[in-house]
């Protein structure tokens, strides 16, 4: 089984009134049982943050990355560190992101995938604030193309 | 800048940033409101939305009042900030012929509003939001987004995101004064 680490590339979809942009999706190459690290990278607009995926309190929005790729199939969305930060508005620290950070997903590729490209769609969604106002919840769609070789 | 490490500091950055405003406040402690001359005010859009009871709230029932129009929702952490100081207005002026409608934008809609408002003891109408009127009143974009409305039904003060508690007293106060005035300009 082979591990490949795949970065989509950092142009631009732009979301959320421009506060947020993920890199484009860029061609996967993968074989039959290869488990494919693929690294989403995000980048807020200085002052904004986003909740983590695991926010401290319950009525925040965390951020949620979803993909429809079969015949793969998602293994693990592992979503980066978060960091801690008050607020004036909750007694607990608030778990965001900010600035650039990375999503990776693993997915494998079954043993009887067909060859030939994959048309895989990932979904984030996020909401996004600075410190003096909120913007809506947004979702994302990032396009993904997988060649089973 | 990203929320702040130390508790406080955003009070503090919101303070620097209200004292940026033309008219907002000076050395003297005197402030100035921040309300936009009678002349140049635009009507508020009507609108008729569900509050809590099921009961329809409409803008032009409340002309002759002055209304604080918020529009937050319950994922926005600057907007549970003023909520507590919007009772408190309630509370304070509403007698002088004053009122808050809360417009919340939650897509969950009243599934989670309405355990907010019982758990929160928010004492002011709350309605549940739409599209619709966001448009209405320029889209919305950020929250919270607040409309100072005369009692002749025009926009006095826009405020977008957070604003100091003292800025939306001095507005209201204003306001409640101009009352004679503005009650001249709707007849």
């Amino acid at each position: 089984m082979r591990l490949a680490s795949v970065f989509l590339l950092p142009a631009m979809i732009w979301g959320q009134g421009s506060v947020l942009t993920v890199a484009p999706v860029e061609k996967v190459h993968g074989k039959r049982n290869d488990v494919l690290a693929v690294k989403l990278l995000a980048q807020l607009r200085d002052g904004y943050h986003v909740n983590s995926n695991k926010p401290n309190e319950e009525y925040l929005i965390p951020i949620k990355l979803t993909w429809q790729a079969e015949p793969l199939q998602v293994e693990e969305v592992a979503y980066p560190k978060a960091h801690a930060v008050k607020s004036g508005f909750s007694e607990n620290p608030l778990s965001v992101y900010s600035g650039a950070f990375e999503i990776v997903t693993r997915m494998k590729v079954p043993g009887n995938a067909p060859a030939g490209p994959v048309l895989a769609t990932g979904k984030l969604r996020y909401q996004a604030c600075n410190d003096r106002m909120c913007l809506p919840p947004k979702t994302v769609d990032v396009p993904l193309t997988i060649y089973i070789q | 800048m990203p929320i702040s490490t130390r508790r406080g500091l955003l009070l503090c950055s919101t303070a620097l940033f209200v004292s940026a405003l033309p008219g907002c406040s000076s050395g003297s402690g005197r402030v100035e409101a921040a309300t936009k001359p009678t002349g140049v005010r635009k009507a508020a859009p009507d609108f008729a939305l569900r509050d809590r009871n099921g009961s329809t709230a409409k803008l032009s029932d409340y002309r002759g009042k002055v209304v604080l129009l918020n529009f937050w929702a319950t994922w926005c952490g600057p907007c549970k900030m003023e909520i507590p100081w919007f009772m408190q207005f309630e509370q304070t002026y509403r007698d002088r012929g004053f009122a808050v409608l809360g417009v919340a934008m939650d897509d969950e809609g009243w599934e989670v509003v309405k355990p907010y408002i019982e758990s929160h003891k928010i004492n002011y109408r709350v309605m549940l939001g739409n599209d619709r009127v966001a448009e209405q009143y320029g889209g919305v974009d950020s929250l919270p987004t607040t409309f100072l409305i005369d009692r002749a039904g025009r926009i006095a003060a826009t405020h977008i995101g957070l604003v100091s508690r003292r800025s939306y007293e001095d507005d209201i106060r204003q306001l409640l004064d101009d009352a004679k005035g503005s009650q001249h300009a709707a007849r």
